[in-house]
């Protein structure tokens, strides 16, 4: 087996069609009339567009209106003016019409890849399509025809190009292999409209690969198993029944809000921990974001990120979601996670120590630098500050003075932000949770932190084997103190939301419609199967599964209990 | 030559799309149209240029045009990146 990206779901068991690289090496020559090149080089173009225009109405019909777009653009972006009369100078400066398309397109190649902007940067492939397209034309080399593969076949190539996917017929392809690529390239886009299966960033794949050999591309965990077994194929069928039937099941829940089936609407959110994963909110359907942790900004790195850079990954985490919600963390750092640069001593008990809101009350000069930059942020969409492991009332306040301080410095340097961006306090602790009636007099919101709460509540560490039977949240314990958490919120009328495992558990979700949760933050893929969930629940029957759960006394019979009702 | 400075709203900044609508409708004045951002000249009606400028959203440029229908087009220009291009 090998490993890959899984960037487009599902499973494909075929066989290999290789698709080779194709060879577009020409001699340069000066040309005896610049003149006809010029006129060869125009005749090129109208063709290549001509082409191109008829391949984006046939990747129209199979992948949809984006994809056409991106090959009605090689069409414009070639016909662009900057271009051509670039190119016919260096023709007319006797060039061959090859050479001078290949040294200005180059030029912008360089050009795109040196502005640091991503969206900028992937266009790079589009100019190297266009590039390879013009220069076939101009040597008259045959494009690659994929509509005649054969049924069952699985794509193996360095890397797919729009025009490649153009010709293919989709409902022979099973499965695409690639050398090159990531997540968000135009393979990995282009294959996940068509809901191809593909596996991408397989170092080495097309060498060892030929045609006509058995493969599965799973594309759910990023594997590619090469000449299976007969059991391994018997295995991988029953697998790909089993998504085919999941997906059918989810595919209902696209487009949804989110309701109990009696119609009770709750927010769905997702947890997050990069800006870019908004773009998996989206995909999956995500309602906004429930929890931002903005640890990773400052994890992998030899110096503390700056407000700028902050700034800009709160900014595209805004933007990104379009106006919905983005709760974000502050920084959830301590003694348990080796930030070398911070400074942090190793402690007896780290999970006690010094971290998170009580490091960045102390670190005043780091934790002004991220407010500073989650108001800018907040300019540019629905930003939602949440403070993490809060204990005291007194945390909260001086958090919310710091904040204020550096809101008054912003209105000083005439930089522009939203007011009364909305306060949070993570509930996490036992102690957060018996006051969280003052809390709520401080806070506009509530998160409840399920696996920190259960932790802290059973005094239990899960990384523990000798204890860890007692780290679950059906202890009665949490199941009460989650219940009283979300009571309390709702006396004081606050939303109140969760964003720990607990929130796409199944087993708990009738529970939680029954306490009043608000919202549920859940990570990106789980989003439909926890809208599913919900909508199979009664309102009045998660009441009385709650009512009943909550008179039992263990851990077992609860989780026993839990299990049944399903 | 006429001038103003305006500001990127639209989501994704100018990227293909609105770049290939803002070159196509500049295309149809006889004007030369700048767009200077970050110290650089971008033409106005290549649509390469204006994407190689990755002019993102919140971006501050100035929108010059010269000649003789400078008026029209620095109006329809403001309007088209004033209204977000419509995202």
């Amino acid at each position: 087996m090998v490993r890959g990206i899984n960037a487009s779901a599902g499973i494909g068991i075929g066989t290999v069609a290789i698709v080779g690289d194709q060879q577009v090496a020409y001699t340069p020559f000066q040309p005896e009339d610049p003149a006809a090149e010029v006129k060869r080089f125009e005749n090129a173009l109208s063709e290549f567009s001509a082409k191109t225009f008829a391949m984006a109405e046939e990747l129209r019909k199979k992948a949809g209106e984006k994809e056409a777009e991106i090959l009605m653009g090689h069409a414009v972006l070639i016909s662009d003016p900057a271009l051509t009369e670039e190119i016919k100078k260096k023709i007319n400066a006797g060039m061959c019409a090859e050479a001078a398309l290949e040294a200005v397109l180059d030029m912008f190649i360089d050009m795109f890849g040196a502005t640091g902007d991503e969206l900028t940067q992937q266009r790079v492939t589009d100019l190297k399509d266009i590039k390879t397209g013009m220069l076939k034309t101009l040597l008259h080399i045959e494009d690659l025809d994929l509509s005649n593969l054969k049924p069952d076949t699985i794509l193996v190539a360095h890397d797919l190009t729009p025009s490649m996917t153009a010709t293919l017929n989709k409902e022979h392809v099973v499965g695409i292999v690639t050398e090159e690529g990531g997540k968000t390239s135009h393979s990995a886009i282009l294959a996940r409209s068509m809901e191809i299966p593909a596996v991408l960033s397989v170092r080495g794949i097309v060498s060892e690969l030929h045609n006509g050999d058995q493969i599965i591309v799973d594309g759910i965990e990023g594997a590619v198993l090469i000449r299976p077994s007969d059991s391994q194929v018997i295995a991988y069928r029953k697998k790909r029944e089993a998504y085919l039937e999941e997906k059918r099941a989810l595919g209902k829940f696209v487009g949804k809000e989110t309701r109990t089936d009696d119609g009770k609407r709750f927010e769905l959110f997702c947890n997050i921990g990069t800006s870019a994963e908004t773009a998996k909110v989206l995909e999956y359907d995500g309602e906004g974001v429930g929890l931002f942790r903005t640890e990773f900004l400052f994890m992998d790195r030899t110096q503390v990120p700056s407000e700028e850079e902050q700034f800009e990954a709160y900014r595209q985490a805004a933007e990104g979601m379009r106006g919905r919600p983005v709760i974000i963390r502050t920084l959830d750092i301590g003694g348990d996670k080796e930030i070398p640069y911070l400074g942090l001593e190793k402690e007896e008990n780290p999970f006690l120590g010094y971290r998170a809101i009580r490091f960045c009350l102390k670190r005043k000069d780091l934790f002004r630098a991220q407010l500073r930059a989650l108001l800018r942020a907040s300019a540019f969409g629905d930003i939602r500050i949440m403070l993490p492991l809060v204990t005291c009332v007194e945390e909260v306040r001086e958090a919310k003075a710091l904040l204020a301080d550096v809101e008054s410095t912003l209105e000083q340097d005439g930089i522009q932000y939203k007011k009364n961006v909305p306060v949070g306090v993570m509930i996490e602790t036992p102690a957060a949770a018996l006051i969280a009636d003052l809390l709520a007099e401080e806070a506009d919101f509530f998160s409840i932190g399920t696996n920190d709460l259960t932790q802290y509540t059973m005094a239990v560490d899960r990384g523990n084997a000798k204890v860890s039977y007692l780290y679950s949240a059906y202890n009665p314990a949490v199941l009460r103190s989650i219940r009283h958490i979300i009571k309390t919120a709702k006396e004081k009328h606050i939303p109140v939301g969760m964003c720990g495992e607990a929130a796409s558990d199944p087993h708990l979700i009738p529970l939680l419609i029954a306490f009043g949760l608000d919202e549920f933050s859940v990570s990106p893929a789980a989003v439909l199967q926890t809208r599913k969930i919900i909508a199979a629940w009664d309102s009045k029957k998660a009441s009385e599964a709650a009512q009943h759960a909550l008179e039992l006394k263990t851990e077992r019979e609860v989780a026993e209990y839990l299990e049944s009702l399903y | 030559m006429v001038s103003k400075k305006t500001k990127i709203i639209n989501e994704q900044g100018l990227h293909m799309r609105p770049a290939m609508e803002f070159a196509q409708e500049m295309a149809k004045f006889q004007c030369d149209v700048n767009l200077k951002f970050n110290g650089s000249d971008f033409n106005g009606k290549s649509v390469i240029n204006i994407m190689a400028g990755a002019m993102k959203c919140g971006s501050e440029i100035e929108v010059q045009c010269d000649g003789a229908d400078e008026e029209a087009a620095l109006a329809k220009a403001l309007e088209m990146i004033e209204s977000g291009f419509g995202e």
